[in-house]
C-alpha cells in the first residue's frame, strides 16, 4: 500500500470534553458515596465516629445501615446501567431498557411465583428463577421483534412496552387471585431503606457481571455493528449477543430481588452518555456503570432529605428525573435514531 | 485464491445465483459488472460468508468459508458490503481501528495503529477521524468503511461497489489504489461496478453476470465489445478506442 501522504500521530480519544467525561463521573460518585454515608435522620459524622474509636451508636448505624445502603445503591446504579447499555446496544436502538422489554416484568413474575410455590426458597435461588424468566421474557422479545417486518426505531420500544404491559397483567392477575398484591407492590417498588446489613450482599454480584462485560466491550460494540459487520471481523455473533442478554438477565434480576424496580435508569444514563461519548463501548462502559452509581446514590439522598424525618421511595424521585430526562433525550436524539 | 464452485442461492424457490463457477487466482483485480439484480451482491455476500448458498461452496486457499473458524477467516478475507449504515455512534478512527480486531482482538499495537493511522491517510479521512459516523455525509461515511476494511490488511477483499457516493478523484484514487494493492502486494481484489470503463480501465479481469448467471469472464479487451454489451444491458452500446483505451459510449 502507498505511503500516508502526512503521518500525524494518533490520539486515542474523540475530543476533549468526551476525555474530562471519566473524571468527572468518578469525581461525582466519590462524592455521592461521601454525602449518602453522612445524610440521613440519625447524625453520623467522621469526626463522631473518629471519637467513638472502633464501638458506638454512630458506628453502629454507620456499619449496619449507611455502608450497606450506599454500597447497594451504588451496585444498583452500576447494574441498572449497564443492563440498558449492553441491551441498547445488542438490540441497536436507544429506546429499550429492560423494563421496556420484559425483562423486568417476566422477573417480578418469577419473583411472585417463587414466593407462591416454593417460599422457603433463599434468596440466590430466587435471583437464579428471575434471571431464568427475565432472560426467557427477552427472548420472547427479540422473537416478537422478529416477526414484525417493518421496524421503524419507535416500534420496536413499542412492542416491547406491549409485552411488558401483558406480562405484567399476567403477574397483577395471579398476585390478586392469591391474595399477594400488597406484598407484589411492596417488593417491587425500588426501595433502599430497607438495605441492612445481611440484606444486599448478593448485589455484588453486579462487580462480578461488570468486570465479564468489560471484558467482552469490543465483542459486544462489534456485535452492535449489525451481524453481518461481526462476521467479517470474526465475531461469533450469536454468541455474544446471548452472553449479553445473559447479562442483562443476571443484573436485572440482581437489582429487582434486593431492592426492587427502579425506573429509567437504565434508559437515561447510556444514552446521555452515548451522546457525549458514543457507542463504543471500552471507553463509555465505565463512564456508564459510574453515572448509574451517582445518579441512584443522589436521587435517594434526595429522597431522604426532601420530607424528614419520613423518606420518599427511590422510584418516585428517578421516576420524576428519569421522565424529565428522558424527554430532553427525545428531542435531542431525533436526528440519529437507530 | 478464492474459488466458487456450483454455488446456487434461491430466496422463496426463487434462484438469484444458479451454478455459479468461478476461479480467481491469486493477486489481481477482478471486477464484477452486470444489471440492477443479477446477483452481483448475492455473490460476494456468499463469497464473503454472510449468507451460506443453498448448493455449492466457496475455498480460500483450500479453506472451506463455511465451516473455517471465523476468526481465521478474517484474517484472510475483508468484504466492504454495497450499503453501510451502522447504527452505532463510533468515531471514525474507532471504526477503522476495529478493522484490525480480527489480528489483536482489541489491543493494537504499534504495527496495529500504523495500518490504521495509514488506512485513515490514504483515503484522506485525518481531518474527519474524531468525527462520529453520523456526523459525516455519504459518500465521507463510504470512505471510512473503505478504510476500515483496507485496516484489516486481509489477502483477499471484497468490494460491493465501492465508488458509491464518491466523487471523481476520490473514485479514482481508490481504485487505483486497490488496483497497486493488487499488483504489487499480491491482494485478490474483487470489485462489483456499474462503470464499465473504469473495470476496463482498471481491473484484470471482467466477470459479466446476468440473472444470477455469469455470462462471461475474461479481460477487458475480450469483454468490451459493443454487440456482447448491448445485449447485457438491452441498451445500444458502442465501443470506440480513446487514449490507448476501450471506451464503452452509451
Ligand atoms: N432478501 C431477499 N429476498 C428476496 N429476494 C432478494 C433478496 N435479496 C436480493 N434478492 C433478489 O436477488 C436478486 C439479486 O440481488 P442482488 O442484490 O444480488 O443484485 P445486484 O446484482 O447486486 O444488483 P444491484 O446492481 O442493484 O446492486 C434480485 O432480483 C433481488 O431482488
Ligand atoms: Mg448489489
Amino acid at each position: 500500500m502507498p505511503e500516508p501522504h502526512s503521518p500525524r500521530p494518533s490520539s486515542q480519544q474523540p475530543g476533549p470534553a468526551a476525555r474530562l467525561l471519566f473524571p468527572l463521573a468518578l469525581g461525582l460518585t466519590l462524592a455521592m458515596g461521601l454525602a449518602s454515608l453522612f445524610v440521613g435522620v440519625s447524625s453520623v459524622s467522621p469526626t463522631l465516629l473518629w471519637a467513638e474509636g472502633g464501638t458506638g451508636p454512630a458506628t453502629e448505624v454507620f456499619l449496619t445501615s449507611r455502608l450497606p445502603r450506599t454500597l447497594a445503591l451504588a451496585l444498583a446504579g452500576t447494574g441498572l446501567a449497564l443492563a440498558g447499555l449492553v441491551l441498547q446496544v445488542l438490540v441497536r436502538n436507544r429506546f429499550v431498557e429492560p423494563s421496556t422489554v420484559g425483562t423486568t416484568e417476566s422477573a417480578s413474575l418469577g419473583i411472585l411465583l417463587v414466593m407462591l410455590l416454593a417460599p422457603g426458597l433463599p434468596v440466590p435461588g430466587r435471583m437464579a428463577v428471575a434471571a431464568g424468566f427475565g432472560l426467557a421474557g427477552t427472548g420472547l422479545f427479540l422473537l416478537v421483534l422478529r416477526a414484525v417486518p417493518q421496524r421503524s426505531a419507535l416500534m420496536v420500544p413499542l412492542i416491547g412496552l406491549l409485552l411488558s404491559g401483558v406480562i405484567g397483567a399476567v403477574t397483577t392477575f395471579i398476585a390478586y387471585r392469591t391474595d399477594m398484591l400488597q406484598s407484589l407492590g411492596a417488593w417491587s417498588t425500588g426501595d433502599f431503606s430497607v438495605v441492612l446489613q445481611g440484606r444486599y450482599e448478593l448485589l455484588w454480584i453486579v462487580a462480578g457481571l461488570t468486570l465479564v462485560s468489560a471484558l467482552f466491550a469490543d465483542q459486544i460494540t462489534v456485535a452492535g455493528l449489525g451481524r453481518d459487520m461481526a462476521i467479517g471481523l470474526g465475531v461469533n455473533h450469536r454468541a455474544v449477543r446471548a452472553l449479553g442478554l445473559v447479562l442483562v438477565a443476571l443484573l436485572s434480576a440482581a437489582v429487582i430481588v434486593t431492592v426492587g424496580i427502579v425506573p429509567f435508569l437504565g434508559l437515561v444514563v447510556p444514552n446521555v452518555v452515548s451522546l457525549l461519548m458514543g457507542d463504543n463501548l471500552r471507553r463509555t462502559l465505565p463512564v456508564v456503570c459510574l453515572t448509574g452509581a451517582a445518579l441512584v446514590m443522589a436521587c435517594d439522598i434526595v429522597g431522604r432529605l426532601v420530607v424528614r424525618p419520613y423518606e420518599m421511595p427511590i422510584g418516585l424521585t428517578m421516576g420524576i428525573v428519569g421522565s424529565a430526562a428522558f424527554l430532553w433525550l427525545l428531542t435531542r436524539r431525533r436526528g440519529h435514531v437507530a | 485464491m478464492i474459488e466458487v464452485e456450483g454455488v446456487e442461492r434461491r430466496y422463496d424457490g426463487v434462484a438469484v445465483l444458479s451454478e455459479v463457477t468461478l476461479s480467481l487466482p491469486k493477486g489481481g483485480l477482478t471486477a464484477i459488472i452486470g444489471p440492477n439484480g443479477a446477483g452481483k451482491s448475492t455473490l460476494l455476500s456468499v463469497m464473503g460468508r454472510l449468507q451460506k448458498p443453498d448448493a455449492g461452496r466457496v475455498t480460500l486457499e483450500g479453506m472451506h468459508l463455511a465451516q473455517a473458524p471465523g476468526r481465521a477467516v478474517a484474517k484472510k478475507l475483508a468484504m466492504l458490503r454495497q450499503d453501510n449504515h451502522t447504527a452505532a455512534r463510533l468515531t471514525v478512527r474507532d471504526l477503522v481501528a476495529f478493522g484490525r480486531y480480527p489480528h489483536c482482538r482489541g489491543n493494537p499495537g504499534p504495527e496495529d495503529q500504523a495500518q490504521i493511522d495509514r488506512a485513515l491517510a490514504i483515503l484522506g479521512l485525518e481531518p474527519l477521524a474524531d468525527r462520529f459516523l453520523d456526523q459525516l455525509s455519504g459518500g465521507q461515511r463510504q470512505r471510512a468503511h473503505i478504510a476500515m476494511v483496507l485496516a484489516q490488511d486481509t489477502g483477499c477483499i471484497l468490494l460491493d461497489e465501492p465508488l458509491n457516493n464518491l466523487d471523481i478523484s476520490h473514485a479514482v484514487r481508490i481504485i487505483t489504489l486497490v488496483r497497486e494493492a493488487a499488483q504489487a502486494l499480491g491482494k485478490t481484489v474483487v470489485v462489483v461496478l456499474h462503470d464499465i470503463n473504469m473495470a476496463a480501465a482498471h481491473c484484470d479481469r471482467i466477470v459479466v453476470m446476468k440473472g444470477g448467471r455469469i455470462l462471461r469472464h475474461g479481460t477487458p479487451a475480450e469483454l468490451m465489445q459493443a454487440d456482447f454489451l448491448s445485449a447485457v444491458y438491452e441498451t445500444p452500446i458502442s465501443v470506440h478506442e480513446l487514449a490507448g483505451r476501450l471506451v464503452a459510449v452509451y
